[in-house]
């Protein structure tokens, strides 16, 4: 299979997983940017996404990407590791122009997905896998009307600064992870040239700094005082 | 006015394939600023040689940064610091009195050291055996213009052309890829009329024999470009994974 076998195939899964998370970035960012404005209309949208059968194929596609993503991740260092050869250079300096992410990207989907244990935790089975455990029929799995409320976990854990500070370091090291992947992901199925080169390094920058906007505006404002 | 040097080398010396190579210092004195660094090495192998010690063996031809033989990790970058040179182009006049240079082989997988400084690169030869040609007769030089080819074409296959298969590219990268290296000799085809005919057929040949001699996958570092000797662009891998996806969704 040549999506296994030939390198350039399996570069095509990383980049189709990474967009697709990209993507699912942008929904989920755009989403949480609401919570500031209107608890009840985050709940609205929360709402659509609790146990009903295209909320729970959506997790389930969700999830299969990143575990794509992070086996190809895992396989794919393996051999780059293998392939540098047993003995390195005794000095090796930087080049001009290589960014610092790109040669770090695993050690940051690594802290990404750290973090995102501590996040899915936090969020996710204290609603929807709530909401799950009790159309399944388990009772006592938690507090129903409380999974209905996720401005309340919001709430709850952000008014807490050392949680605020964690989730700001978790989206800095995304914001590498991105900075270097869409534009990466973009070279890898080829829409690149001579022109675009620079341009998709610079659409990397502004989509990978906008969406962790959305994203850290929320922690942010909590440090800052303010509460929703 | 001629000025002259005293500088520390730390030079790879291993015996042969298997043999556990090391470090091992020499001092060498009055180095002339006009010299290159090959002359230099040259001036420090007639020292070893009329001390009755093994000179060092390390890989040159043309000496005027065509061939891509020569090769050598100085201080840290693949043909030494500056960009767009090879190691023949480097002159002493880069370095400073009483400066220590290190030197070390292209180190990668693929690139077994053979003897000190010298690695065997005949994994590019075979990637380019697998398709880097075009097989039929195209026959003498046609008619200027008969065949239109743009401006732009033109001159993005040159600059793939250039390319002299140094193995910089893959020797610097920190994944052992040597898409730079693959994706210059299919772009270089690819772009005119000659080579376009086999092109899928080349992509997926040289991309196969790529991987089988044991190269990484590219993850879009930059670093190739940055010390490929002859500025080759990585816009010419985004072409490579075009014409290699394509190929292989035609399929
Ligand atoms: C929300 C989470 C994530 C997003 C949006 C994301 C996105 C991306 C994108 C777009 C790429 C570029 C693909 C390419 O170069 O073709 C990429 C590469 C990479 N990702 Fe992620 N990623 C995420 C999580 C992770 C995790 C959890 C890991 C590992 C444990 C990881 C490891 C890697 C590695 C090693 C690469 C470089 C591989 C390569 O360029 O070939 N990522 N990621
Ligand atoms: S692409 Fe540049 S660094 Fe790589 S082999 Fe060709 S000339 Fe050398
Ligand atoms: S010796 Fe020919 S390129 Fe340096």
């Amino acid at each position: 299979m040549w999506l296994i076998d030939s390198s350039i195939g399996r570069k095509l899964i990383m980049s189709i997983t990474g967009i697709f998370l990209v993507l699912f970035l942008i929904f989920h960012g755009t989403m949480n940017f609401v919570v500031l404005f209107s608890a009840e209309a985050y709940n609205a949208i929360a709402g659509f996404l609790g146990a009903n059968w295209y909320a729970l194929i959506g997790t389930k596609i969700l999830a299969l990407g990143f575990v794509v993503h992070i086996l190809y991740a895992l396989y794919l260092t393996f051999q780059n590791q293998k392939a540098r050869g047993s003995k390195s250079y005794a000095v090796k300096n930087n080049q001009k122009g290589v960014e610092w992410a790109s040669q770090n990207m695993l050690v940051l989907g690594i802290i990404i997905l750290g973090f995102m244990g501590l996040h899915l935790f936090q969020f996710w089975s204290k609603m929807q896998l709530v909401e799950i455990s009790h159309k399944l029929g388990c009772e006592n799995a938690g507090n129903l009307e409380l999974a209905k409320d996720g401005a309340y976990w919001v709430r709850h854990y952000f008014e807490n600064p050392y949680y605020s500070v964690l989730y700001i370091i978790w989206l800095t090291a995304l914001w590498f992870h991105l900075t270097h992947g869409v534009w990466s992901a973009l070279q890898t199925i080829g829409a690149s040239n001579n022109i675009w080169l620079p341009r998709i390094k610079v659409i990397s920058n502004i989509l990978a700094t906008i969406i962790i906007l959305m994203f850290i505006s929320i922690p942010v404002y909590f440090l800052l005082g303010f509460s929703i | 006015m001629e000025k002259t040097i005293n500088i520390t080398l730390k030079i790879w010396r291993q015996a042969g394939p298997k043999a556990k190579g090391e470090f091992v210092t020499y001092k060498l004195d009055n180095v002339s600023t006009d010299s290159s660094f090959l002359e230099m090495l040259d001036v420090l192998n007639e020292k070893l040689i009329s001390e009755r010690k093994e000179p060092i063996v390390f890989d040159h031809d043309c000496r005027e940064g065509i061939c891509g033989m020569c090769s050598l990790f100085i201080n840290g970058h693949p043909h030494g610091l500056d960009a767009g040179t090879t190691t023949c182009q480097l002159h002493m006049r880069r370095f400073k009195d009483g400066e220590t240079i290190t030197i070390e082989p292209w180190r990668s997988k693929a690139f077994p050291v053979l003897k000190d400084l010298r690695v065997d690169r005949n994994a590019f030869d075979k990637i380019i055996q697998a398709g880097g040609y075009v097989s039929v007769n195209t026959g003498g030089v046609p008619d200027g213009n008969a065949i239109p080819i743009s401006k732009i074409a033109a001159d993005e296959a040159m600059d793939a052309a250039s390319c002299i298969g140094c193995g910089a590219c893959a020797a610097t990268c920190k994944n052992g890829s040597a898409m730079l290296f693959v994706a210059a000799k299919v772009s270089q085809l690819a772009l005119l009329p000659q080579g376009r005919v086999e092109a899928a057929a080349r992509a997926k040949a040289m991309v196969a024999k790529m991987d089988e001699l044991g190269f990484g996958n590219c993850t879009n570092t930059g670093a190739c470009e940055a010390e490929c000797p002859k500025n080759v662009s990585i816009s010419h891998i985004a072409r490579l994974n075009r014409e290699f996806l394509s190929a292989k969704f035609k399929d």
